[in-house]
């Protein structure tokens, strides 16, 4: 890396008149820094090109199971439970038909699809508008296809959680290490293996990233007795391209062209999936 | 010249010290605000941006507006803004001033503010605003401080600045359009994404930042010896009726691609900012007012009879002026969050702390405004009657 003064100088003052440039001239002199998410490689890992899920609600028996997959992500990441909606931090929910899919809902439905509970996520979007949005690359797309946050860079700005358009992300307006007015920790136990966040940062699903390192699914996947089917989109042969090719999903609003890559099987007993399928 | 700000009546100090005390308060709540988090604020999960956040995007409408007295004066010779340009780059200062105030108290993480230029993204639109805001703020302090100074000496400003006020008249639009960017490239904010939001933008800037104007030039007739012009506010007047007409116009325009499509997603805001949705109603009477205000303006400017006399258009401006600071700093941004992304809807009122840290900063804007205004005013009192061609 070998660049004088004058050099710099050129380079800066053409590229701002250019107007681009200021990136430009930046990542010039910063080209052995490191990207946020640098990582050593590892052969344990799970790869994939585009991690995908498919949430087949068919095979969610009872809401016990819900429970458990909820339960299991918050807590294996440390998600705090503020005690109230307005500060909340969710990775993992559920909300009725309508609300998971405005505007698709109409009055005649039966009464178990009006009040079914959909497990809603981050859909790690191929487009994802967060990405888009970030004005510090604290959020940005993994290579393969995970939409991660980098809690060290965000400035908490808010601006993805403007963008989003599922409702993915969270913001923790008090800080999750910290207590409620009767001193109990919004972090009932926490897991030493994950970090814990700071204060005013952004959150959301990560799709587990640190298990897909070791090996592991997603630990909403492992809970969910067979309903939530992770794969890669790219590879022909995976669980959830055979669900995706033989059996009708949808996604939440793909008329926004974020191309969400969770799916749902929406039906219950006429479109459950055939076992031998899989 | 500086050192103008610093001798005064005791009016200028009992204000300045008012402003100071205003600012003490609000910075004891910004600590508060600090060690608590944003919790401390009306803000959820639902309703991520509200009371900072709306009044940067009105306060970058009240720096463009700067433009309407540059414009003339620089590009068709209109001579009777030639003494109160500065009142219009010196407003520009100021307002830019509390936008990056805005933007530091509303984020999670202040200290990490140089992260955006250590790590520039020229993929989002806050990257661009924070480089037009900049360099607005840049030209708006060089042309309006070297140009005074050379008015105080009694000679014409050196030749290299004609080039920088000429960039500074293409740059004012450019830091509202791209503010309106923030918002109108947003997929699923339906009260947002709107082809016509940065022209709506420009349109309520155009009227509000003037209405300002006025009213600032009123005041400073009125306190010292050195009067801005009755043609030159009259002008302004006019300037305020033209595009206030053209922003109700717009607003308009989106109420009727709302309701005559008949989408629900686009009709939602409207209805909960107007008429209150799932027993939510906070902002309808804000909202309503802001109409009011805006028809009665209107229906008052567009009289010249009416206008001529200084305290009815004294009260027109302050009504537009009122009437878009709801509309702008307000419901706009509110009204892209409610109903949220499921269709549910999460009220949002403003709480003591975050009310206290906006007077604050507001404050600080006025505190930099008087400071450069009683400079600009005492530079016109010492050369008062001499003219020089900028």
């Amino acid at each position: 890396m070998s660049m004088n003064r004058r050099e710099f100088l050129k380079i800066a003052g053409i590229s701002t008149v250019v107007g681009l440039g200021g990136t430009a001239a930046f990542t010039k002199i910063r080209e052995s820094a490191l990207e946020a998410a640098q990582i050593a490689p590892n052969t344990l890992a799970l790869k994939a090109k585009q991690w995908a899920m498919v949430i087949d609600m068919g095979k969610f028996k009872s809401e016990e199971t819900i429970k458990k997959v909820i339960n299991a992500c918050h807590r294996i990441h440390n998600v705090p439970d503020i005690g109230n909606p307005k500060d909340e931090i969710k990775w993992i929910w559920t909300e009725t038909y309508g609300h998971a899919f405005p505007g698709q809902e109409h009055k005649y439905m039966s009464e178990d699809m009006m009040h079914k509970p959909f497990l809603l996520l981050c859909n790690h979007c191929t487009n994802p508008a967060c990405v888009r949005v970030c004005p510090t690359k604290a959020t940005f797309k993994r290579k393969d296809g995970i939409v991660m946050q980098d809690m060290h860079r965000c400035i908490g700005c808010r601006f993805c959680m403007a963008a989003c358009p599922f409702g993915a992300r969270s913001f923790n307006y008090r800080d999750p290490r910290g207590k409620d007015a009767n001193g109990n920790p919004f972090i009932k136990e926490e897991n030493k293996e994950y970090p814990t966040r700071m204060i005013g940062v952004v959150e959301k699903c990560t799709f587990c990233v640190e298990r897909i390192e070791k090996g592991l699914k997603p630990a909403c996947v492992e809970e969910s007795n067979g309903a939530l089917v992770f794969g890669d989109l790219d590879d022909p042969n995976s669980e959830v391209r055979k669900i995706l090719g033989s059996t009708y999903t949808v996604r939440r609003k793909p008329e926004l062209g974020t191309e969400p890559n969770v799916y749902y099987v929406i039906g219950g007993n006429g479109y459950a999936i055939v076992p031998e399928l899989l | 010249m500086l050192e103008k700000a610093l001798v005064g009546g005791k009016r200028y100090w009992t204000w300045v010290f008012f402003l100071l005390a205003i600012i003490g308060i609000g910075f004891i709540a910004y600590l508060k605000q600090f060690t608590y988090g944003l919790g401390i604020t009306g803000l959820s999960r639902d309703v991520s941006w509200g009371l900072y956040i709306g009044q940067f995007t009105f306060l970058v409408g009240v720096a463009a507006s700067g433009v309407m007295l540059v414009l003339p004066y620089y590009l068709h010779n209109f001579k009777q803004f030639g003494k109160i340009t500065i009142l219009g780059e010196f407003l520009a200062i100021s307002a830019v001033t509390m936008c990056i105030l805005f933007i530091f108290v509303d984020m999670g993480q202040p200290m990490r503010i140089m992260n955006v230029i250590l790590h520039p993204t020229p993929n989002s639109i806050m990257f661009w605003d924070a480089l037009v805001l900049s360099v607005y703020l840049a030209l708006n302090v060089i042309v309006g401080w070297v140009v005074l100074g050379s008015d105080r000496k009694g000679v014409a400003p050196p030749k290299w600045v004609k080039p920088l006020i000429y960039l500074s008249i293409a740059w004012a639009p450019s830091i509202h359009t791209v503010t309106a960017f923030l918002y109108a490239g947003i997929p699923g904010r339906h009260y947002w994404l709107s082809a016509i939001m940065a022209a709506r933008f420009l349109a309520s800037a155009f009227s509000g930042g003037p209405a300002l104007l006025i009213i600032l030039a009123l005041i400073i007739r009125k306190y010292t010896k050195f009067d801005p012009g009755k043609e030159a506010i009259q002008t302004l007047g006019k300037i305020v009726t033209y595009f206030m007409i053209t922003n109700v116009f717009f607003f308009g325009l989106e109420f009727f691609t709302a309701f005559y499509s008949g989408i629900p997603g686009h009709q939602h805001p409207f209805y909960y900012l107007f008429a209150g949705m799932d027993g939510h109603a906070e902002l309808v009477p804000l909202m309503w007012t802001s109409i009011i205000l805006a028809i009665v303006s209107i229906f008052i400017l567009i009289f010249p009879a009416a206008r001529r006399n200084e305290s009815i258009l004294a009260v027109a401006s302050a009504m537009v002026f009122i009437s878009l600071w709801i509309d702008k700093g307000f419901g706009l941004i509110i009204g892209g969050f409610v109903p949220n992304m499921f269709e549910k809807v999460t009220g949002y009122w403003p709480t003591l702390p975050e009310t206290l840290i906006t007077l604050g900063v507001w404050a600080t804007g006025f505190l930099v405004l008087t400071i450069l205004y009683k400079i600009a005013v005492s530079v016109r009192e010492e050369t008062a009657g001499v003219e020089i061609e900028h």
